[in-house]
């Protein structure tokens, strides 16, 4: 059965995986993308991924693909016959920056999917990052959540504007569909609902 | 105080059931122990030495007095007949069982009570003045606001999984009791000069490993941009807090890295975005709350009561008492009562069942049904008139609630310590208990005069150690129990973070230390000086001398 998760009209279901997730190459060198030191790679320029990895990344041929952020800037040219034809989509990782993306895909609604990829569960970014692509940057197509992906987050993924979530291999996803309606009536506005309850509500009785 | 509706409610009872599930998954091993574990801490449950601990949240230190008889009736059916007051004015259960914690949490919920984000990586609850609505020097009542913060935090999506713990305070007063600038964020709430509410905001405070005193974010916001602000805040920790080490993880450490001006601007920036966003608190909304904490239905009454004052002449147990443990009220011929929870020789903030029955009753005949908890680990009555005060002494008094030591040394701030808790280097509890013991004298008590001796089991922190005039700090050394001490530290408007006088000691030492401290000061003092005063004007060199002397032999 498919591990993914579909919001549609607030409805949820499991619906077939259509797109690969293209992977970096492991590096030779020590993978330094600690969270903190994101802060020091801006400062510095330092970059998190090697040439030898961006020219190395195997991408298919055909077929739709989410391809690493880092890959999709480096080889754009290259591949952008196929953004053209909608079979490119692009992930980015919890310490990337969303400002990169937009820099060199100024029509962000160009490509059909954005994933984030999540590490480690208690890694709360992925929520700002949904949040900051579907406010700031006027993402509109489909977003999803991919990597250590489980029930408990998904209300909260719901709400910072994921509609689409790729649940751990190890997991059912038909039950963990069940979490989306943890809370029928949450306090504060966020991307799924901008209005806090006391504006959406009559609470003055 | 605040009453929830049908929304309040109904958040309150979906929880249980999610939480109720999440425990039968993990019970049945589809969740593990690790994806367990940020689940059950955003509901205040640790695992701990001899059971889970249990923390419930108090918001911003407010009880009814039918919440109290709950809680007694939780601890007394859950628990050992006992519960533990905490430093962030929550109540911690030692010894509840993990499979009955959905059962507490239902019968929490219907008297509209939670554990909801008392522990974890999230925004916890949010602590103020536990005289607030009634001190003579509020400028604000920063309860409504700080309901308001409250729906806001829970279960905030974006903020559900910070670098670490986010501890927010609101303070509205001149002095501030809610020690802001130790917090995450603190809100100071006053006056503008065209008499508007607006918050001067505090970044980056906090105790623990790398205690700092908070930074001026910003000295004025209007009050409607509280919960925009505090998004552009969180939402530039969330993104670059430190994620690789839990050390140097809280916004303390971002904002020190960034320093204040460029973290300031980051926030600044962010905060351009979401200025006037739907989160904007609505005049309608912060009516709607501030209904809920409207002055009491207070009697007219002159300022003195002839049979108060009577008592307090003929009987020196109450006026010794009444001299500790009342303080100002905004009304005339009230006064805010504090309940010691800090018997000589007891676990500091820690309550019986039956004392809480005891509190709970006064609550309702004395002071309108509500109390208070405060983060010095009291109870407080705020709103008692003065005739009645004698009669609640008496009831206090018979059931161990009237030690009339409030602000003295023995009124120990104390975490639980190694005792009970499995991050603690050390115990705490037995040294409170040793010092109460050393100065179980209450005119020498009364003659040292106010001062704060606060105790944490570890780096931590959750005993204020920092900010203790005296601050005892649990270490481990090689596998075995020390503490180390300093002097200085100190909360309010001019908070301190105290000095470490030296080399640590161990347990059995503790008390004769703390008496030495003491004897400098008694030596050192001018008339009108308080010991923080003096340990400010000598520094730490006397203290450590005297301290450290070599016993002289005796021929």
């Amino acid at each position: 059965m498919s591990q993914l998760i579909k919001l549609n009209d607030n409805v949820a279901h499991i619906a077939e995986n259509e797109w690969a997730v293209v992977q970096l190459p492991p590096s030779l060198v020590e993978a330094r993308k600690q969270a903190g030191k994101v802060v020091l790679f801006k400062l510095t320029g330092e970059k998190t991924v090697s040439e030898e990895q961006l020219s190395g990344t195997v991408i298919p041929e055909s077929g739709k693909v989410i391809v690493p952020l880092s890959v999709f800037i480096a080889r754009k040219t290259q591949l952008q016959s196929r953004i053209n034809a909608g079979e490119i989509g692009v992930w980015v990782d919890t310490h990337e920056v969303l400002a990169d993306l937009a820099l060199h895909q100024a029509d962000l609604n160009q490509l059909p999917i954005i994933a984030v990829h999540v590490e480690r569960f208690a890694d709360g970014r992925n929520f700002t990052l949904g949040v900051l692509l579907r406010t700031r940057y006027g993402f509109k197509n489909e977003l999803r959540a991919i990597g250590d992906v489980l029930r408990d987050q998904l209300f909260f993924l719901k709400r910072s504007g994921f509609n689409s979530y790729l649940i751990r291999a190890d997991r059912n996803a038909e039950e963990a569909m069940l979490s989306l309606k943890d809370f029928s009536a949450p306090y504060q506005g966020a991307v799924d609902e901008p209005r806090p309850a006391f504006v959406r509500y009559n609470r003055t009785a | 105080m605040y009453k929830y509706d049908e929304i309040d409610q109904r958040l309150v009872d979906e929880r249980v059931a999610q939480y109720r599930d999440q425990t039968r998954r993990y019970l049945a091993g589809e969740l593990s122990e690790e994806e367990f574990r940020p689940l059950r801490l955003q509901n205040g449950l640790y695992i701990q030495r001899h059971a889970p601990m249990l923390r419930i949240a108090v918001p911003y230190g407010m009880l009814s007095s039918k919440q109290l008889h709950k809680l007694a009736d939780i601890t007394h059916k859950y628990d050992r007949n006992y519960g533990h007051f905490s430093t962030r004015q929550n109540l911690q259960l030692n010894w509840p069982k993990l499979e009955e914690i959905p059962d507490i949490l239902a019968e929490l919920a219907t008297v509209e009570m939670h554990a909801i984000q008392t522990s974890g990586n999230c925004i916890r609850n949010i602590t103020t003045d536990q005289f607030a609505g009634v001190a003579p020097d509020e400028v604000v009542d920063p309860r409504a606001m700080a309901e308001v913060m409250r729906q806001w935090s829970t279960f905030h999506p974006e903020f559900a999984l910070l670098p670490r713990k986010f501890k927010i305070a609101v303070s509205g007063t001149k002095e501030d009791r809610a020690v802001v600038q130790m917090h995450d964020v603190g809100m100071e709430f006053y006056l503008d000069g065209n008499k508007k509410v607006a918050i001067k905001v505090w970044v980056g405070g906090g105790l623990g490993r790398t205690p700092i005193l908070g930074a001026v974010i910003r000295e004025h916001l209007e009050w409607q941009h509280a919960l925009t602000y505090c998004e552009a805040i969180i939402r530039v920790y969330n993104l670059h807090g430190r994620r690789d080490n839990s050390y140097k993880a809280r916004i303390k450490i971002l904002v020190k890295a960034l320093g204040i001006d460029e973290f300031r601007s980051q926030v600044e920036a962010e905060w351009a975005h979401l200025k006037d966003a739907p989160n904007t608190i609505t005049e309608a909304e912060l009516a709607r709350v501030a209904k809920h904490f409207e002055a009491m239905p207070y009697a007219a009454l002159p300022a003195h009561d002839a049979s108060f004052d009577a008592a307090i002449a003929s009987n020196p147990a109450f006026a010794n008492w009444a001299k500790r443990s009342l303080h100002a009220h905004k009304t005339a011929g009230y006064r805010a009562v504090t309940l010691s929870l800090k018997p000589h020789g007891k676990a500091p903030g820690d309550a019986t069942s039956e004392q809480m029955h005891v509190v709970a009753d006064l609550a309702e005949q004395y002071s309108f049904g509500e109390l208070r908890v405060s983060h010095e680990q009291n109870l407080i009555l705020a709103d008692v008139k003065l005739s009645d005060l004698f009669a609640v002494w008496e009831k206090a008094r018979a059931n161990g609630l009237a030690t009339p030591n409030i602000g003295l040394l023995t009124d120990i701030i104390c975490c639980p310590g190694g005792d009970f808790c499995s991050l603690a280097n050390a115990k705490s509890i037995p040294i409170a208990e040793a010092i109460q013991m050393q100065f179980d004298n209450l005119d020498y008590l009364h003659d040292i005069g106010d001062i704060e001796l606060n105790i944490s089991g570890c780096m931590n922190a959750c005993g204020h150690h920092h900010i203790g005039h005296i601050g005892i700090l649990g270490v481990d050394k090689d596998g075995s129990e020390w503490y180390q001490v300093s002097i200085g530290g100190s909360q309010g408007n001019n908070a301190s973070i105290g000095s470490v006088i030296g080399p640590s000691f161990s347990a059995e030492e503790m008390p004769a230390v703390v008496q030495k401290l003491i004897d400098v000061y008694i030596k050192e003092r001018t008339p009108e000086e308080l010991f923080i005063d003096t340990a400010r004007r000598l520094g730490v060199a006397p203290f450590k001398a005297y301290v450290y002397a070599k016993d002289e032999v005796v021929a």
